[in-house]
């Protein structure tokens, strides 16, 4: 799974059928080392209701259609965790509470 | 596969995996002498790993292809930990 911070929301009205009614969330890819952006964005299908500002991790490829929420969707990329807290070597590096 | 460090952990409570009581570790890939690479990723761990273990990870689909992870969100699993890595005979990494 990688990591990365919901950096905003999708509409996308006209979509294929079974895509409706489904979360897509922008997504920024995190360089953990410095918890910063990659600038390096995609799209993926929340499965966990996440929110922005949240840093989440996600799967890819096929493992993408094998939770509930995506099951037998065209999805590639879906969010599977919310990240409540980053340890380190031995170091707290993020916690969601407070952003570090 | 390919080699990784386990550089820390990755706790999660609100999930769509659909696993109880998994174990998400940091992991940094490594090359083949254990040096890191600046690219990290999640992994489940598998074997009970330790912190700067050196350890196999396998990616993609064959990731749901154990009793634990079978039909799960799962695209990056620790399948083992290395305890030595001999390249053209020459030892270039040792737990």
């Amino acid at each position: 799974m990688l990591i990365a911070r919901v950096s905003g929301t999708i509409v996308a009205t006209q979509k294929t059928e079974n895509l409706s009614g489904m979360k897509l969330l922008l997504l920024e890819k995190l360089d953990v080392a410095t918890m910063k952006g990659k600038n390096d964005f995609l799209v993926a299908l929340d499965a966990v209701g996440a929110n922005v500002g949240e840093v989440v991790f996600y799967v890819t490829g096929s493992s993408a259609r094998l939770t509930d929420t995506s099951k037998g969707k065209p999805t590639d990329s879906t969010i599977t965790g919310i990240v409540d807290n980053i340890e380190k070597e031995g170091q707290l590096i993020y916690r969601k509470s407070e952003e570090i | 596969m390919i080699f990784g460090r386990v550089a820390g952990t990755v706790i999660s409570r609100e999930k769509a995996d659909k696993l109880t009581g998994a174990r998400y570790r940091l992991i940094e890939k490594c090359d083949q002498k254990g040096t890191e690479l600046n690219d990290f990723l999640v992994a489940l761990d598998m074997v009970n790993s330790s912190e700067n273990d050196v350890v196999l990870l396998a990616q993609g689909s064959s990731c749901s292809w154990t009793d634990i992870t079978k039909n799960k969100a799962v695209d990056a699993i620790i399948v083992g930990i290395v305890d030595l890595i001999d390249e053209k005979g020459k030892l270039t990494y040792k737990r």
